[in-house]
């Protein structure tokens, strides 16, 4: 598919803006649907194949896990640098992205709490050091206890008023940012699907 | 861009052939990687490039010339919005329309809108979903849209829907049609899947 010509452009101009269009070059990778096809979900297909590297979950989690841990150690040994905040944040954001497909709904809502407090607080060095800490200790808490079944409630009860006290102590420091506080208090708008 | 070229029977149910689409995947979680490897490949796709952050992605880009890129925002070097921007560059030698899907842990309004302002063609939210990921790909592939480019933007039209009435400060003017009208293809698709 790739090697392909670039299709001509067909450019049309207004006062403000050019349309640009051009055949789709990725028409050619549509095909009818056939009687073969009827037996055959990619979709489920691609749901089976991610289900057979579960297996890797647990350990990834924890690796993940680790490097924020190791993120924090540096937050509180050299302060909050713009290289130690990044690595914080990106740990956190990972954790975010990645612990509900890994198993670990939990820790990815502890993880996006942190997010917002790293993201959102006016000035890092003045958030209570306890907050962000027990961000992460929860998240590895979590990710420890995951399989134990009466650990579930707890481990959404301490995700739960992590995420109230953090969002409490964003919407105060945040009052004279608006742009901040619309930010924090705005639902996602993206569809999950 | 339209499906200006052959155009589509609307009776008619289509597939997408993978195996013909080369893709080039953009994280530097490695994880995240292997989820993205593992789902495309049971979609049936061969060609699956990767990279771990935004330079590599540039380079990777313009020498296997992809069809589409799947990138994550966060990354070391530049970022995946400065990929998709790098990209997006009208004049450049590459190949400045291939799809860019973004998928992201960022989920808040005001990513979404300047990852649209990046010229990102579809935006997908982590966690990551096989269904998600293929509704993405098919809407890319099926319902391509026109490339408008103005002063300061370059990239697929950020108006999925038209609106005749709005008069607002960001109307774009003009004599003529201000939207090409396209054959939707996306519904018929997916009820093949």
């Amino acid at each position: 598919m790739a090697k392909q010509k670039t299709p001509a452009l067909q450019i049309e101009t207004y006062a403000t803006h050019h349309v640009i269009t051009q055949p789709n070059p990725l028409r050619k990778v549509l095909r009818r649907a056939g009687e073969k096809d009827t037996d055959d979900d990619p979709v489920a297909r691609a749901e089976k194949a991610l289900a057979g590297l579960s297996g890797e979950f647990r350990d990834w989690m924890e690796k993940e896990t680790k490097r924020l841990l190791s993120a924090h150690a540096a937050v509180v040994e050299k302060g909050f640098t713009n290289e130690t905040r990044e690595e914080l944040f990106r740990a956190a954001h990972d954790i975010k992205g990645d612990a509900v497909t890994f198993g670990y709904p939990q820790a990815a809502a502890t993880a996006e709490s942190l997010c917002r407090l790293i993201e959102h607080a006016p000035d890092l060095r003045k958030v209570p050091p306890d907050l962000i800490e027990h961000h992460v200790n929860a998240i590895q808490a979590i990710v420890h206890e995951n399989t134990k079944l009466d650990t579930i409630s707890v481990s959404s009860e301490l995700s739960r008023r992590l995420r109230k006290v953090a969002d409490e102590y964003l919407a105060r420091v945040n009052r004279d940012r608006p742009d901040h506080l619309e930010a924090i208090l705005a639902p996602s708008i993206v569809p999950a699907d | 861009m339209v499906n200006a070229g052959i155009p589509l029977d609307p009776g008619v149910m289509y597939r997408i052939d993978f195996n013909k689409l080369r893709f080039l995947v953009c994280d530097d979680n490695p994880h995240m990687r292997r989820i993205l490897r593992t789902l495309l490949h049971s979609f049936g796709a061969r060609e699956v490039y990767e990279a771990e952050d935004g330079a590599t992605a540039l380079e990777m880009y313009s020498h296997y010339v992809p069809d589409i890129v799947i990138t994550d925002w966060a990354m070391p070097i530049f970022d995946g919005l400065e990929l998709a921007q790098m990209i997006r560059q009208p004049e450049s030698k590459g190949n400045p329309f291939a799809p860019i899907i973004m998928l992201t842990g960022h989920t808040e309004k005001r990513r979404v809108t300047v990852a649209r302002d990046a010229g990102v063609t579809e935006f997908l939210a982590k966690p990551i979903s096989a269904k998600g990921l293929y509704q993405r790909i098919l809407n890319v592939v099926a319902n391509p849209r026109p490339f408008i480019k103005t002063k300061t933007y370059f990239g697929p039209d950020r108006r999925r829907n038209t609106n005749n009435a709005y008069m607002g400060p960001e109307r774009r003017v003009g004599e003529k049609a201000e939207v090409l009208q396209q054959p939707s293809l996306l519904d018929k698709a997916r009820s093949a899947i």
